[in-house]
């Protein structure tokens, strides 16, 4: 049994056929070879991997592929501008947001979602929005003050 | 130097993380490779009957179903334990075999049975469901504290009790001497509970067989890849080192957990090998809670003797430490020489005896998990600190002050076998007093009393012995391996340089530290540095990153190896400037004749090394060839430390409760640690966070929950079991005392886990000195609402 | 996951008549339970069919006293609603308070309800405030809807379609998190309907969403957190699992309630 899947990701429009229970993280992995998402747990608690889907966040290990038909997608690798990093990733980068680097596609893909919602969150919107997206490195100090520097530099710009 | 040591420095490695371009198992896939899927015990304990494998070998896509019955024909041995504990006794520990697939009898829920190789992961899972074991379940014993009774079910013949090792340290005489003349006893009893690691990576691993040329290739996830070719080729596989390749890649965190030759990886290869093909296997969150090593699991009693000053007079300590069905790598080493030989902690306390009985349960087993011993023995002994001074009345930062070891004293040498390198305690703990505004205590707990709030604060003072190890020392432990470093600094021609090193970061940053080591060492700006590990093929034999052992031990090693290489290059410039190497000075990156302007930079020497046209070569005369030189600028170096480190660092916690649910909210945290010399305090700032948010985690939310009539982990997923979230943590205060560690030439400890370590007694005493006026004494972790709110009850009534 | 089929429903009648005609076929709407669950090898459907494109089933409409939610609304879009925000303020924020932002940009009302999960946010609200469950084939009174863990009243091939809330007086939620999972170890809903008094209590009960006569006849007579704080449920019907006893669970059910009615202003 396969499905046919025609999807946009990251600007590229692709059509893969699967099996119907392939998840849409399974497609951007093994079918595009998109590995940037990541699986770090099965029951949607760990938001490893999050993309965006017509704009939204969302956890993509959570959604069936077959139901992206038509969808707008972007993930990690899609999120810079060429060579010129989103400012999200920059702030992660220089406020040493990360550490192993495994929910960090995830949690940036997350942020920036938080930052569209609300451009000037507190410290406590911030943590609390990430109540989808866990980090066993980083203790969330440099996370939050990544996406603090990320919300005033957006803020000035 | 902008980038050399002490630096906040930026990671180099981080931009392949931000852009989605990182290289984790799981991420790699090999032509034509097979996908695998483990059959495993849904019993705690059953005697296997048959494994009827038809239907699922009849199964779509299914290439092979392989069970213990193949694992025994083929001879292959079961998995080792790198450490040997000698009991009081004299005898060695009960070390039952633990082969690579289930023979005969299953021990934990989880125990693999039989494994299915099949065109895809889905056909690999589906016909896992077809094979039909046959298990008779007998009884099973699951609690730590059950483990020793009387009548107890036996999880091993060979291990009566369940015991696989009764040992003991310290001068049991001297410390029931002290207790003699004691103007003050406190005691305690407390669980250590057993943990879930969890790194956000699951376990992953793809092991491919040339059956032509006979190389054997691993990829998995590993913190110590030398150590898991070596063990799993030696002891399992047979499998020769030099047709055994071991590659892990990017590591998505470990804490331990990643260190071990686990029996998925010598399934894969043993399958790959016979079978000549490869195949994968990716752990689901599921599998990882039932089959990763756990941590912690102790239940102890203890006792502190104090005279009329509050001065420690001796310490006794009697622990039963659970290993789980089967004793993992270095399950053996955590409540022994990783646990009780911290008891002194930063006092002077001078007789100390420690207990330990080890004990098999029908648990998954387990082994060391960030701090390993360290935070079970800070716990223990940073609880009874803070209990004897809440019993004397002394403040709980006095009655620490008043048995520091002073730092005239180091080397100062612990009743129980360390000898400590260096440290300022009251220092550390006078900037942790300032950090956390110590003073202001009072009037914060009552603004939070008028808000309904109960306040507390909370005092830990860890300390811990990383960068494992000295060899010998470690030999006459127990140590089955050495526990030195390696490092290759390797000039290119061109001047940049390629540094192996056989540690292996999963987020530690060693990229960017050693990077910054050798630029610092070499002159060579931080760009032109490479750092590569990860690879047996590629990097010569190195222990791997564990114990907060890498910058202290592995960039010791390159520290060494660049000192080979400037040893080499003073003598190219020598020849080339036409001195004596005698006046050749390093400065700057810069070979320069003392005195004149005359001068190389390293990279011309690299290049003159490289291109040796006007170059020292032997000529064959020996007459003349006193000074000559080896083409080329490549030295390796290993380091084997003189002794441990001794980071050490004071935590203060302060919690609000709301009295009314029992949630505890950490309201503010402070820690000033003692790692040495810094190298980059972005990064250990970083350490520290993390490590306190896993701290934090066992202290309120973490704990393996079992059943304990069926053996099922309930606490086996991201919904049961609770992982510190952002909004569980504040932002966390910091602070540093720098004493040089004079046993390694960086002068630097680890910063690995003091943060665990030193966190979770803090927020527990915080708890209780919350609940003071409840006669709260003691709570359990983790101290969620409910424990919090019953101790509230029952200390009410 | 088990191998099974997937289609896109062209219309309520038509996933209404495929599920009729195949008992192992199963609805997917936010899929935020249902997916986890076919991960897991819990659930071996022999199809999925998918609401997601019904564009009717979604949107929210305010009008004459009544707060109308389609049943494929994401808790996102009821938790930024201005005119839920206004209307019930206690709904938009027991939406914003589901999950995550990612599981609330995907969760739907009418598959959080149709599930019925004991510890899901949503029965408190339907059962709080009285709403009405409109389905495929009729309207049914929340209070009848919830019949028991995992069990509600829809018969075979009935598909709710929205919900409608009539807006209280004054109403509050508060909800005491499972720090894991974030679902409801209690969630409590009270309000002051124009029908009375309400209090709705989730997360608690070993059959999902119940009632509480007394604190409701309290409140009835005085609408203040003081009213309830001396009513107490029992424990016998509560759940006791490793996140929460019976007893504390009981004890969280008074103190939620007092909070809730405190919001509720």
């Amino acid at each position: 049994m396969a499905v046919t899947v025609n999807l946009t990701v990251n600007g590229a429009q692709h059509t893969v056929e699967c099996e119907e229970r392939t998840l849409l993280v399974q497609l951007l992995r093994e079918h595009l070879g998109l590995t940037g998402t990541h699986v770090g747990c099965d029951t949607s608690q760990c938001g490893a991997c999050v993309v965006h889907v017509d704009g939204e966040s969302l956890k993509s290990c959570t959604m069936l592929a077959a139901q992206a038909e038509g969808a707008n997608i972007t993930t990690i690798e899609g999120l810079a501008n060429g060579d010129e990093l989103h400012p999200m990733q920059q702030a992660f980068h220089e406020n040493h947001g990360l550490q192993c680097g495994f929910c960090t596609p995830g949690m940036i893909m997350s942020s920036v979602d938080l930052l569209k919602n609300n451009p000037t969150p507190s410290e406590q919107e911030i943590r609390h929005w990430l109540e989808g997206n866990i980090c066993r490195c980083t203790g969330y100090h440099n996370i939050v003050k990544s996406i603090q520097a990320c919300a005033d530099k957006m803020k000035a710009a | 130097m902008t980038t050399g040591i002490g630096a906040r420095v930026l990671r180099k490695e981080d931009r392949r993380f931000i852009t989605g371009n990182g290289n984790y198992v799981d991420d790699i896939n090999v032509n034509g490779q097979y996908y695998a899927a483990f059959v495993r015990s849904p019993h705690p304990h059953a005697e296997i009957g048959s494994v009827d494998i038809a239907g699922a070998k009849a199964s779509d896509g299914v290439i092979e179903v392989l069970t213990g019955a193949e694992v025994a024909a083929d001879e292959i041995g079961g998995l080792p334990v790198g450490w040997g504990i000698t009991q009081t006794n004299g005898e060695p520990m009960v070390e039952p075999a633990w082969p690579i697939l289930a023979q005969g009898r299953v021990r934990f829920v989880g125990d693999a049975v039989a494994v299915v190789i099949a065109k895809s992961i889905d056909a690999a899972r589906d016909a896992a469901e077809m094979v039909n074991v046959s298990y008779t379940p007998i009884p099973a014993v699951i609690a730590t504290e059950d483990a020793p009774k009387d009548g107890a079910p036996q999880v091993w013949d060979e291990a009566p009790g369940n015991t696989s090792f009764d040992w003991e340290i310290g001068d049991k005489a001297a410390a029931d001497q002290a207790f003699e003349g004691a103007h003050h006893v406190t005691k305690l009893e407390l669980v250590n509970q057993r943990l879930v690691p969890n790194a956000m990576e699951p376990r992953a691993a793809i092991a491919e067989f040339n059956s032509v040329s006979g190389d054997l290739t691993l990829h998995a996830t590993a913190q110590a890849p030398h150590a898991i070719r070596l063990l799993l080729g030696a002891f399992v596989l047979q499998q020769p080192e030099h047709k055994f390749r071991v590659i892990s890649p990017d590591v998505g965190g470990g804490f331990g957990s990643k260190i071990y030759p686990y029996a998925e990886y010598a399934v894969l290869c043993w399958a790959a090998r016979r079978m000549g093909c490869a195949i994968k296997w990716t752990a689901d969150r599921s599998e990882s809670f039932i089959t990763d090593a756990h941590g912690r699991d102790h239940v102890s009693e203890a006792e502190l003797a104090l005279d009329a000053d509050g001065k420690f007079l001796g310490l006794r300590v009697n622990t039963v430490a659970n290993m789980g069905a089967y004793l993992s790598a270095f399950g053996p080493l955590v409540p022994t020489f990783l646990y009780a030989t911290l008891f002194a902690g930063q006092y002077t306390t001078p007789a100390i005896y420690a207990h330990v009985k080890a004990v098999f349960t029908n648990t998954t087993p387990v082994d060391a998990y960030r701090g390993a011993g360290r935070p079970e023995a800070t716990f223990l002994l940073e609880r009874i600190v803070e209990k004897a001074a809440k019993e004397t009345g002394i403040d709980p930062a006095d009655i620490r002050r008043r048995n520091f070891i002073q730092p005239d004293q180091f080397p100062y040498a612990t009743p129980v076998a360390l000898t400590y390198d260096s440290g300022e305690y009251g220092a550390t703990l006078d900037k942790a007093l300032a950090l956390a505004d110590y003073t202001g205590f009072a009037a914060r707990r009552d603004q939070s009393k008028t808000s309904g709030k109960l306040r507390g604060i909370g005092f830990s003072l860890p300390i811990e012995a990383t960068g494992a190890a000295p060899s010998a020392i470690a030999g006459q432990l127990g140590a089955r391996a050495g526990l030195y470093e390696s490092a290759e600094v390797r000039f290119n021609p061109t001047g940049s340089v390629t540094v192996f090193s056989g540690s292996h970061s999963h987020g530690q940053g060693h990229a960017t530290t050693f990077a910054q080591v050798v630029s610092d060492q070499l002159g060579v700006p931080i760009e032109n540095v490479e750092v590569v590990q990860g690879d047996t093929s590629n990097s010569q034999f190195g222990m791997g990153t564990y114990g907060s052992r890498s910058l202290s031990v592995g960039g010791s090693a390159i520290v060494r190896a660049c000192d080979k290489i400037l040893a080499k290059g003073r003598k190219i410039a020598a020849h080339i400037l036409e001195a004596s190497a005698d006046d050749i000075e390093f400065v700057d990156g810069n070979f320069q004749v003392k005195g004149t302007d005359k001068a190389m930079n390293i990279a011309e020497v690299a290049f003159a090394a490289y291109v040796p046209h006007n170059y020292p070569l032997p000529t064959g005369d020996p007459a003349q060839d006193e000074n000559a030189l080896e083409p080329g600028l490549n030295e390796q170096a290993f380091f084997d430390p003189l002794n441990f480190n001794f980071p050490n660092g004071a935590y203060i916690c302060e919690v609000e409760i709301d009295p009314d649910t029992g949630v505890v909210q950490i309201v503010d945290f402070s820690a000033v640690d003692d790692v040495g010399n810094i190298i980059n305090p972005m990064i250990v700032e970083g350490q520290v966070h993390g490590g306190i948010a896993q701290g934090v985690g066992q202290a309120l939310y973490e704990g393996a929950v079992y059943d304990k009539e069926t053996g099922q982990l309930l606490s086996g997923s991201m919904m049961d079991y609770t992982l510190p979230r952002a909004d569980n943590l504040p932002m966390i205060k910091t602070g540093t005392t720098e004493t040089p560690c004079p046993f390694n030439p960086l002068g630097v400890k680890g910063c690995g886990e003091i943060g665990t370590i030193g966190a979770t007694p803090a927020v527990i005493n915080a708890i209780i000195d919350a609940l003071g006026d409840y006669g709260v004494t003691d709570i359990s972790m983790p101290a969620t609402p409910e424990v919090v709110w019953r101790a509230m009850q029952e200390g009410r009534a | 996951m088990y191998s099974f089929e997937y289609e896109k429903a062209g219309s309520v009648d038509a996933a209404s008549q495929a599920i009729k005609s195949d008992d192992e076929a199963k609805l997917l709407a936010g899929g935020m339970t249902y997916i986890p669950t076919l991960k897991q090898r819990l659930a071996s459907p022999t199809k999925v069919i998918d609401l997601a494109g019904l564009g009717d089933l979604s949107g929210i409409s305010v009008s004459g006293g009544t707060v109308t939610i389609g049943a494929m609304t994401r808790h996102a879009a009821v938790a930024n609603s201005a005119e839920v925000q206004s209307a019930i303020p206690a709904l938009a924020k027991l939406a914003g308070g589901i999950g995550d932002p990612q599981v609330r940009n995907r969760g739907t009302i009418g598959g959080s309800i149709s599930n019925n999960d004991p510890a899901a946010d949503y029965p408190a609200a339907l059962v709080g405030l009285g709403a009405t469950v409109k389905t495929n084939e009729r309207e049914i009174a929340a209070d009848d809807f919830f019949t028991g863990q995992f069990e509600t009243a829809l018969n075979e091939g009935e598909i709710v379609t929205s919900v409608s809330f009539p807006v209280p007086e004054k109403a509050g939620y508060m909800k005491f998190p499972n720090p894991a999972s974030r679902y409801a170890i209690v969630g409590v809903f009270a309000a002051k309907t124009g029908d009375g008094t309400r209090v709705a209590v989730t997360g608690a009960g070993e059959a999902g969403v119940f009632r509480v006569a007394e604190m409701e006849s309290a409140l009835g007579s005085n609408w203040s957190a003081d009213a309830v704080a001396g009513v107490s449920v029992g424990q016998g019907d509560l759940n006791s699992d490793i996140h929460a006893s019976a007893e504390y669970r009981a004890h969280l059910v008074t103190v939620m309630a007092k909070r809730a009615v405190a919001e509720a202003g």
